[in-house]
């Protein structure tokens, strides 16, 4: 049902881990849909993206975008990674089955929200960006097992 | 070629070679309309009447009572919507379970819209229909309780005797779908006072497209589908000839070997999960300890979501199913594993693995090996799992 590159980033995911002292955090999902989203970003003093990592809990195409999103940002300026829409996560994926579009929204939303954190610990503005629209707070429920 | 390793014998199950050989004549020499005079017909006539023998005697039924249907789904439509029309004098509430299959929930929910009245019955957290809440949900317009034998999910047997004997004492008649549980488990239906009971015969190794739905005399529920004179008038159609041989070929090997069978898959299955919970911590085994069937496993793997878990098993030639969101085509985890209070996030990591005769130790410590790096290399990926550390640390 996927295509042969979201099995590839399904399979190799890029960019899979955390940043310590990241300059701007972004997570977006909630596990009760079955997907979060998380997004690391490292960004040097001209606003280049130096670094980013993601973590994801979700199914074949939310890891296959989290890594294709990633990919598609480094290096980037941050005005330039306001251009990685979940449209073209998905073109760059070679598409993806109707019902896993949503999985390529919360890529979009997850690089938009770590932006947000940066720019709000920087005091910038970056134009476009909006506030995100959810987060998840703390988990409500720990049970043991 | 990797191996393939078959651990969804819940969804379906490899036709016999058996049950082919015993199909294949009569899709090409005994090919006759049952329905037909002529003496060419009388082969296939019969082979149909042995059929329906062979199902009746497995369940402790009389033949006149076992109609042939395309399926369990069919079988249960049938079963619900025919008894609803015919007892609709008598009333319009329905009791059922909240974690039947879609079969019967769907079903239900259609009535609804039609005017009657259903009751959900709570589960516990193994999955066993409170009998209590049974018993206070009777009402006088009470026609039918419908709750299976045994759930898809999660394998739990339910207590139908118990059930059974209050729908008697109340004069209700008692429906339960038994898709998994037959040819897996003993059942009769006069010691358990069932009433219907639907069956599917590619869920015990016969082919697909053919079920069985007995009816007990004196059940007077209608023709479904309507057009011709088979099934005693219940169900027309021509007859679907070589599906019928095969269920009943299914049926006789299935019978004759279950004990056997069961006793084997058991065996496996608790190895399957002795390794897998002393092995992969944050996993919880869902399903009745005891009450339930010899080759279903469940576990919900905690930070990690189910179709990830399955692509990375298929990619290891591994067959299992999940309930999560992304598998069951909504947002929201499998109604059963909800039924029996997992959280939503618990529910989207759920794995089942149900195992046939043919299930051997070499695959199941295969499976569970894969499993471990498995789990593990999602964990890593899974920021829920990130959290949980970071909060463990404080």
């Amino acid at each position: 049902m996927y295509t042969e590159k979201v099995m590839d980033h399904f399979q190799h995911p890029r960019n899979v881990g955390e940043i310590e002292n990241a300059s701007g955090m972004g997570t977006i999902g909630n596990a009760k849909c079955g997907d979060i989203m998380r997004i690391y970003l490292d960004i040097d003093e001209n606003q280049i993206i130096r670094d980013v990592k993601f973590k994801t809990f979700g199914c074949g195409a939310a890891v296959a975008t989290s890594s294709m999103a990633t990919e598609m940002v480094k290096g980037k300026s941050v005005q330039e990674a306001m251009a990685v829409t979940n449209k073209a996560v998905m073109e760059a994926l070679d598409g993806l089955p109707p019902v896993k579009v949503h999985c390529s929204l919360l890529a979009e939303e997850a690089i938009h929200a770590a932006l947000w954190d940066y720019a709000a610990k920087n005091g910038i503005k970056i134009e476009g960006l909006e506030k995100p629209k959810s987060d998840i707070g703390e988990e409500a429920e720990e049970e043991d097992y | 070629m990797k191996e393939l390793i078959y651990l969804d014998n819940a969804a379906t199950t490899k036709t016999r070679p058996e049950v082919v050989e015993a199909m294949l004549p009569y899709f090409t020499e005994r090919y006759g309309n049952p329905s037909s005079i002529y003496d060419f017909s009388s082969a296939p006539k019969e082979a149909v009447a042995n059929a329906r023998e062979t199902i009746a005697k497995s369940i402790g039924a009389k033949t006149n009572e076992i109609y042939f249907t395309a399926g369990g789904s069919e079988s249960d439509n049938w079963a619900i919507k025919a008894t609803a029309d015919a007892y609709k004098a008598k009333g319009n509430h329905i009791i059922t379970s909240k974690i039947e299959h879609h079969a019967v929930l769907h079903t239900c929910q259609y009535l609804e819209d039609h005017g009657y009245e259903v009751t959900y019955l709570d589960v516990d957290e193994d999955g066993v229909v409170d009998l209590e809440q049974l018993k206070a949900a009777i009402r006088p317009t009470t026609i039918l309780i419908s709750i299976m034998f045994a759930n898809n999910e999660i394998g739990t047997i339910e207590p139908v005797r118990e059930i059974g004997v209050i729908a008697k004492e109340h004069g209700i008649l008692f429906h339960t779908d038994a898709v998994q549980a037959y040819a897996h488990e003993p059942i009769n239906v006069d010691e358990c006072h069932i009433d219907m009971l639907s069956a599917s015969g590619h869920k015990f190794n016969g082919p697909k497209g053919i079920g069985f739905l007995y009816i007990r005399t004196g059940v007077k529920i209608r023709s479904f589908i309507h057009g011709g004179a088979q099934e005693r008038k219940r169900r027309a159609g021509t007859e679907n000839v070589p599906g019928i041989v095969g269920i009943g070929k299914a049926a006789e090997l299935a019978m004759e070997t279950l004990a056997e069978r069961a006793a084997k898959e058991r065996e496996l299955r608790d190895y399957l999960i002795k390794r897998v919970m002393a092995e992969i911590p944050y996993t919880r085994l869902n399903g009745h300890p005891t009450k339930h069937l010899s080759n279903n496993t469940n576990f919900a793997f905690r930070f990690i979501e189910g179709e990830s878990m399955l692509i990375m098993l298929d990619g290891q030639g591994i067959c299992g199913s999940s309930g999560s969101a992304c598998t069951s085509g909504s947002l929201d985890p499998s109604h059963v594993l909800l039924a029996i209070g997992l959280p939503h996030e618990i529910a989207h990591g759920s794995l089942r693995l149900t195992l046939s005769e043919e299930t051997t130790k070499e695959q199941i410590d295969f499976v569970v090996d894969s499993l471990k790096s498995i789990v593990e290399r999602l964990r890593s990926m899974s920021p829920l799992y990130e959290d949980f550390l970071n909060k463990q640390k404080q």
